[in-house]
């Protein structure tokens, strides 16, 4: 009973996470930013959520299994994150900054008063 | 617990509806790439979670870790394609 309990909190954890990193890869304005959200919450996310189930199943070579998927995406994820920023680093996309997106309609207008 | 479990599914289900929508119409190549990332890390989750569901964990959880294997495996070729290549 007090097992079931605790897998049910350690998934719950794992469904908030996941949900706010969802939630950052819709809301955020850049590629870089949706990056960041997305990076740490699906990896902490899938660990909450694997191990709660593990914890669910008990001991036997299945949750050792499952406790193999919780290692590998914690390697895994990070370094396939890493990759796609450094593919876009390299492309030379350009991160967002507060200049970029709001005042540089109004900079631009200014210069065209100007001249 | 059955009832918890299929809630879980259907909740992570949802998400990647939500997620689906970056990953279709997101603006550029890069985006796509980081919603799909996502959305096989929600499916790695779902399809154990099934396992549970359908009382079958032995056989799921190998196809959940083929799965995990291959979203790494894809996301990085793509990734190591876009530096070389260029962006499309």
């Amino acid at each position: 009973m007090i097992l079931e309990i605790l897998s049910g909190l350690l998934i719950l954890a794992g469904l908030f996470l996941f949900a706010s990193g969802t939630l950052g890869l819709l809301r955020l304005p850049d590629f870089y930013c949706r990056m960041h959200a997305t990076g740490k919450c699906d990896t902490l996310g899938a660990l909450f959520a694997l191990l709660g189930l593990a914890v669910y199943h008990g001991f036997s070579p299945v949750s050792l299994k499952i406790l193999f998927i919780v290692v590998f995406i914690f390697l895994a994820n990070p370094t396939a994150t890493h990759a796609i920023g450094r593919a876009a680093l390299v492309n030379r996309v350009q991160p967002w900054t507060k200049e970029s997106s709001s005042n540089a309609p109004s900079v631009a207008s200014s210069e065209e008063e100007e001249k | 617990m059955n009832d918890f479990f299929l809630g879980m599914s259907l909740a992570l289900g949802l998400l990647v509806l939500v997620c689906l929508y970056r990953g279709v119409g997101g603006p550029g190549f890069l985006n796509r790439l980081v919603a799909i990332n996502v959305i096989g890390t929600k499916i790695v989750v779902i399809l154990a979670t099934m396992g549970f569901i359908y009382q079958r964990i032995d056989m799921f959880v190998d196809i959940s870790l083929v799965y995990a294997l291959l979203n790494f495996i894809g996301t990085l070729t793509a990734a190591k394609y876009l530096e070389r290549r260029g962006m499309v």
